[in-house]
């Protein structure tokens, strides 16, 4: 795996070369928020930046999404029969994402593309994307990366790997794709050890600026004893329940499949949903699982945290962005969940 | 890759009142393809999304045996969006058919032993599609005794009426049928609760596996009945319902645990149960 320099004077000759073989996207302003959007020249990336407001699982899983198309025409032979409709999945970049997302993106892709069954659109764009990372040199207060697996340097999923130097970035590649990228990029220069060993350095100091959140024990905990553990009810008791944490989440990948209809030809779509909604459950009958708030807060918390690792035995499903810490508009915070999780301890005694 | 949210394309073939109150139907279907029946290959204890365009899609039980060639059965209660179109539809319609989905009876881990089948009301469908398959002469040899306990509320809402009454006739089956309470006064089987008749009849636990398919109320009263004749969790076998969408443990939806119901279920032992969240 090689690694060039970019200089940031010869961005925009970098980001010429790569529009020509792939459609780029990045970190662009959006309003007040940063979202990843079509990146023409260096301009428009929205740099330095902490993170997007959204995350990356959008570029692959796009909030509403059309599946098929089908005719309601009587008059039309093919009335009522649902039809796969043409996608496009070009060859994309997405440039500056943060290595969390990219780790997020691999925890996903377990329940995307598993051995028995593989989501199509997903596991197209999986395909035809490459990822180049850029490295966070100054983590937000919210972010715990280090804790959950990943790191603000972290490699993991990316294609490319991005560190910002003074005058440069030093750009390491990892993966076939990101070889092959490189090896097409105009303004690259060839990278000396001096730029790798400023490169370590910053990595360090980066990581010694994250706290440290002990997360081993979750693995060893009885799943039952957590999940009927009497802290949920005060996890849950400021939760108004708005799904704003699911929507931004990274490995949150739920979704609802609905039917819509124009005239006399309709649409299948799926949309993201949320756990946190009652009806995400809801039972033609009436009857509701998950009926009570306590049910849903608890139930995203173990599912990232401990169902996740218990099926797959990775995880767990939370790479520390920090992105539910910043927007719960009544501070909920998955640091003190995990914290509650990790340290619980039956009444009894018990091993839990 | 296949898409496997597409379904096959099917035609309505025959459509049944099951009930008195008119709200169960039975949904015989072909496939527009013969390749796509040869793809679906499925065993007793299965089921698929049946999809209609423009309204979406319902996870039902397969109630036709994979001995039963050249269609698929669904036996659909009249509830929601979905399943009230599907009610008002015609024999020739065009509809869609997704699966076969989730797990099913391990009828193959069970070849000698003895069948206890519970079944309440109109979760009987997948039970009926056992029932055929033991009862198929190839594979009737194959197991012990076969023991039914089905009940309904009365009789004018049993399911399958015609096969019940052929199912009592033989000697290779032993028939329970049951309602709560009998407006017939030709009625001329037991009057009861299903837990009630389990009880009474206390089919035997030895070298015995229960399959047990029914509403929830049911089955709470069902399973202490069952441990005290001897059952244990491990020889228990139940099905769950849940609100689906994907049907194949991606949309996230029928989550409970460490399992997604619609791939990893929906059949469970009651010792898998005892060790899992009771969200369903």
């Amino acid at each position: 795996m090689t690694s060039v320099i970019i200089a940031k004077s010869k961005l925009n000759d970098f980001l010429a070369s790569l529009k020509s073989g792939y459609q780029v996207l990045g970190p662009v302003r959006q309003g007040d928020m940063i979202a990843f959007g079509p990146v023409n020249k260096a301009e428009d990336l929205a740099l330095p930046y902490s993170n997007t407001r959204l995350s990356i699982k959008s570029v692959f899983f796009p909030q509403s999404e059309r599946m098929f198309g089908y005719s309601l025409d009587k008059e039309d032979a093919d009335a009522g029969i649902i039809k796969e409709t043409p996608k496009e999945y070009p060859n994309r970049v997405v440039l500056g994402l943060r290595p969390c997302d990219a780790k997020a993106v691999t925890l996903v892709d377990v329940n995307m593309d598993n051995p028995q069954f593989q989501d199509p659109w997903w596991v197209k764009r999986r395909e035809t994307t490459t990822l180049i990372g850029l490295g966070c040199e100054h983590p937000c207060s919210t972010c715990f990366c280090t804790s959950m697996g990943s790191g603000p340097f972290d490699e993991t999923g990316l294609d490319v790997l991005l560190t910002e130097l003074p005058d440069a970035y030093l750009a390491k590649s990892l993966t076939p794709k990101g070889d092959q990228l490189l090896k097409q990029a105009k303004g690259t220069d060839a990278a000396s050890p001096a730029n790798e060993k400023t490169a370590a350095e910053i990595k360090t100091k980066a990581e010694q600026t994250l706290p440290q959140l002990d997360t081993a024990k979750l693995k060893d905990k009885n799943m039952m004893e957590l999940f009927n553990a009497r802290f949920w009810e005060r996890v849950q008791f400021a939760c108004i329940n708005c799904g704003a944490c699911t929507f931004l989440c990274p490995t949150c990948w739920c979704f609802d499949i609905q039917d819509e209809v124009s005239k006399k030809a309709g649409d299948r779509i799926r949309n993201w949903d949320s756990c946190m909604f009652p009806l995400f459950t809801l039972h033609g009958t009436g009857h509701n699982p998950r009926d009570h708030k306590v049910q849903r807060v608890r139930q995203r918390f173990m599912h990232k945290l401990k169902y996740y690792i218990d099926k797959y035995g990775d995880g767990p499903a939370c790479v520390g962005c920090g992105r539910c810490v910043q927007a719960c508009p009544v501070n909920i915070d998955i640091r003190n969940v995990i914290t509650l999780m990790n340290e619980y301890q039956t009444s009894a005694g018990t091993k839990a | 890759m296949g898409n496997p949210y597409l379904p096959y394309p099917v035609r309505i073939d025959e459509i049944i009142t099951e009930t008195e109150d008119k709200n169960l139907k039975t949904f015989k279907f072909v496939f527009l393809n013969p390749a796509d029946e040869q793809a679906f290959k499925y065993e007793p204890g299965q089921f698929a999304e049946l999809s209609i365009a423009g309204k979406g899609e319902i996870p039902i039980g397969i109630a036709s045996s994979p001995t039963e060639t050249g269609f698929l059965k669904f036996t659909v209660n009249k509830v929601g969006l979905v399943t009230s179109h599907l009610h008002n539809m015609s024999v020739g319609d065009v509809m869609g058919v997704r699966g076969p989905l989730g797990n099913w009876y391990p009828l193959k881990e069970l070849e000698g032993k003895n069948i206890v089948i519970v079944g309440g009301g109109f979760a009987f469908t997948t039970l009926r599609s056992t029932i055929v398959y033991l009862l198929q002469p190839e594979n009737r040899s194959r197991f012990g005794d076969i023991t039914v306990i089905y009940g309904a509320r009365t009789p004018g809402m049993l399911l399958y009426k015609d096969e019940l009454a052929a199912w009592e006739q033989r000697s290779d089956i032993h028939m329970h049928i049951t309602v709560d309470r009998a407006d017939d006064p030709t009625w001329k089987y037991n009057v009861g609760f299903v837990p009630a008749i389990t009880e009474q009849k206390a089919p035997s636990a030895e070298n015995a596996v229960a399959i047990v398919c029914g509403p929830p109320i049911m089955i709470k009263f069902t399973q202490p009945v069952l441990e005290k004749v001897g059952f244990t969790p491990d020889t228990i076998i139940m099905s769950l319902e849940m609100r689906m969408k994907c049907g194949i443990g991606i949309c996230g939806r029928c989550n409970l645990g460490t399992e997604y119901v619609c791939k990893d279920g929906p059949v469970f032992t009651l010792a898998q149960l005892n060790n899992l969240p009771k969200e369903y």
